[in-house]
């Protein structure tokens, strides 16, 4: 975990005051709404639908248990007692009111939380491999990387005020788990002849032009993180379009130029800093990246000895327990250790959300079960990434009073979703219901277990915040005629396998769309090849018309038939 | 006379912006001449002008357009709204790539929230819009007075002072 020194404090405590000047001045009416607008967006605070919307920065995913005990008392005390983590990896508070902000930031800046640059025209909060540190496919660390970043890009003076948002997304392991290519830059930490460095992506979005980033150099030495980061927003800054909201992501400057023009551009910047005074001050020296990565140091693992256990009794005396075991626990590098999930997809609540009181059990189960620390995924679940197999029947029995310990992680049930038209202003349709409608559908937890690994994910909106664009099965909720459609797209994938999906036909009706769901489902069933065949295999191998045919049922196509 | 920032203080302003050439030969004076204007008429003004800055539109690439500008005593440049950055990178390859030394003033959209990141990205002189209050405008170029990352001011980088603190 990174612990901040005097500088980092000070910034943060001069940034909380900053905002708090703002604040004050636009409550006071000496600060133009139009002008308050854009500095709100950089401190997080987005306008929704019935109040403003907090996000709060969670760098790379990572939490701790005093954060977590903090989060509990922020949400009671400014909020409706619960928060909600985001396929960013970050937690949105719904019901903030504007003239607490202030202090509700002074609040987190004590527990080094932030919410700068969470929202607005600026470089978001970087997300990563929630598995950094422990995943056994991990070639190198990403965080230290992803924390000099952090820094380098956090009130950058010549960065603040970019055409559009930009994303970046780490990775340092074989299988990516971060959804990288969907980030306007997505770097990959690799090794080349023993060398560390970078291959990085550039271009990627989802929204109205879903697009996976491609790749600009296969490899950038290690001492050129910032430079080429550098280059990279400085051509964006420079070329990014203005004139239209719509096109003014990089995705677009590259789709306009070609990748040719648009490489060129930014390895001649790239060139340019790397011989100039600037590339000097700019270069990272090992030093720099040793004290970083000494931030990010293994815990003290004891000895699988001490910590190892056989589990398969408790198991084979406790079905719901071995179902926890099977779904929600994963191999962990250290003998004696495992991964352990925590489901945010429990019935009868919206993906995501956390209450005050799992808050606070989270507190104290990473305290006592993992070393203090959380992470958040970014399919909106949790993980307590270094438990001990002895003390994994213990820690089930707590996740599972607190509502956190739902057998569902890679399956049906966990679906991905924004918080849709019942909160957000940007959206055309509901989300969370729809969830619940597919929930009920698939409640029996044996239907999941035969349907076996499936993405689904949905948006409220075409800005696609839910990433339906990269769901296996996506859902996108539309408005026609004042009601609420939903468009199902096939195929799509975050992964190292990055794919976008492909819209299927006309949109469902809100009381279609579970049944739809359920009838891809069945065809899948019946059309993959053996039990090992998953959904998104049997997808690329069998095509899009039999599920289209699933889809629609009797209907000939389509486009005649939407209203 | 207006007023502008420069350095730490607020003085009268003793630039005036030309856009157009007028019908009359001007008095003589400090000019402000958009690029256009500074390639077409730059003999003429030159020998009836004090002194001739140049004003660049914050789509043009300084880089290419320096040698035209090296020798200026003045470079403005442009927000037509304080949350394009464009004229920001403009500046910092001005000061730290090309090397430019003279007067670098901010025009448009200069509201007090923006003089923090003029300052650092080594803007000396600003126009603020005529609704803000020049105080607090300069007192706001120093709102935030720790930086993590190098730009066009006198902060080194967070990670060189760390070296610096480990070393001694």
């Amino acid at each position: 975990m990174y612990r901040y020194d005097a500088t980092d404090r000070e910034l943060l405590r001069q940034r909380t005051e900053q905002f708090r000047d703002q604040t004050r001045r636009y409550l006071a009416g000496q600060l133009p709404e139009d002008d308050f607008r854009q500095l709100r967006l950089r401190n997080g605070l987005y306008q929704q639908r019935h109040a403003p919307m907090l996000r709060i920065s969670v760098p790379y995913g990572l939490l701790e248990s005093a954060q977590l005990r903090r989060m509990a008392r922020i949400v009671r005390t400014y909020d409706r007692g619960y928060g909600h983590f985001t396929t960013r990896q970050n937690i949105q508070l719904n019901w903030p009111r504007l003239e607490q902000v202030p202090d509700l930031l002074a609040e987190l800046a004590e527990v080094q939380l932030h919410s700068i640059q969470a929202c607005g025209n600026d470089t978001r909060n970087i997300t990563s491999d929630y598995l950094a540190g422990v995943a056994d496919d991990e070639i190198v660390d990403p965080r230290p990387y992803c924390e000099l970043l952090r820094q380098f890009v956090t009130l950058h003076p010549e960065f603040y005020w970019l055409p559009r948002k930009f994303k970046f997304g780490f990775t340092g392991a074989t299988v990516d788990r971060a959804a990288t290519r969907t980030n306007d830059a997505a770097v990959h930490v690799l090794r080349r002849d023993g060398a560390v460095g970078y291959r990085c992506f550039v271009g990627g979005g989802l929204g109205r032009l879903p697009l996976l980033g491609q790749e600009m150099n296969a490899f950038v030495p290690e001492p050129d993180l910032l430079m080429y980061a550098c280059a990279i927003l400085r051509t964006f800054n420079r070329f990014g379009r203005r004139d239209n909201i719509h096109k003014a992501r990089i995705k677009i400057v590259l789709r306009e130029w070609g990748i040719e023009r648009f490489r060129a551009a930014i390895e001649e910047e790239y060139a340019k800093i790397r011989s100039s005074a600037e590339g000097e001050r700019l270069r990272l020296l090992p030093e720099d990246i040793e004290r970083m990565r000494g931030h990010f140091s293994a815990p003290p693992y004891r000895p699988a000895s001490e910590v190892a256990a056989d589990v398969t009794g408790q198991a084979a005396r406790d079905p719901r327990f071995a179902a926890w075991l099977k779904r929600n626990v994963r191999a962990h590098r250290m003998p004696g250790y495992r991964v352990v999930f925590v489901s945010l997809k429990a019935p009868q609540r919206a993906p995501g959300d956390c209450t005050a009181a799992q808050f606070e059990a989270l507190a104290e189960l990473c305290d006592t079960y993992s070393f203090g620390e959380l992470r958040s995924t970014y399919d909106q679940n949790l993980v307590l990434a270094d438990v001990a197999e002895r003390t994994l029947y213990a820690l089930w029995g707590r996740l599972d009073a607190a509502q956190l310990a739902t057998p569902n992680i890679g399956l049906t049930t966990d679906i991905t979703a924004c918080p849709g038209l019942d909160f957000c202003g940007l959206a055309n349709a509901g989300t969370i219901g729809v969830t619940q409608d597919i929930y009920r559908r698939f409640d029996s937890l044996d239907a999941q277990y035969e349907i076996g690994p499936i993405r689904i994910t949905m948006s409220g909106c075409v800005n696609g915040c839910g990433h339906h664009s990269v769901g296996h099965i996506g859902i996108l909720g539309v408005a026609k005629h004042g009601e609420e459609w939903y468009q199902v797209t096939l195929g799509g994938s975050p992964g190292h396998d990055a794919a976008i999906g492909e819209r299927v036909g006309r949109a469902l009706a809100r009381n279609e769309i579970a049944d739809g769901v359920e009838r891809l489902m069945r065809a899948y069933l019946t059309l993959r090849s053996d039990d090992d065949e998953t959904f998104i295999e049997c997808y690329r191998r069998a095509g899009i018309a039999p599920f289209k045919s699933a889809l629609y049922g009797s209907e000939s196509d389509s486009e005649t038939v939407a209203a | 006379m207006s007023r502008v920032i420069r350095g730490r203080a607020i003085v009268e302003d003793d630039w005036t912006l030309a856009v157009e050439a007028p019908a009359r030969s001007a008095a003589a004076g400090k000019l402000i001449v958009p690029l256009a204007r500074w390639r077409a008429e730059r003999a003429a003004l030159l020998a009836s002008a004090a002194a001739v800055g140049v004003l660049l539109p914050n789509t043009e690439d300084v880089e290419a357009v320096y040698p035209l500008l090296a020798d200026r005593p003045l470079i403005a440049l442009q927000f037509p709204t304080f949350a394009d950055g464009r004229a920001l990178t403009q500046a910092v390859l001005l000061r730290n790539r090309l090397g430019y030394t003279g007067e670098l003033r901010a025009l448009g959209d200069v509201v007090r929230d923006l003089a923090f990141w003029l300052a650092r990205c080594g803007f000396d002189a600003l126009v603020p819009r005529p609704d803000q209050d020049l105080q607090a405008c300069r007192q706001a170029l120093d709102e935030i007075l720790v930086a993590y990352q190098p730009a066009a001011d006198a902060h080194d980088p967070v990670w060189v002072r760390r070296r610096a603190r480990a070393a001694g």
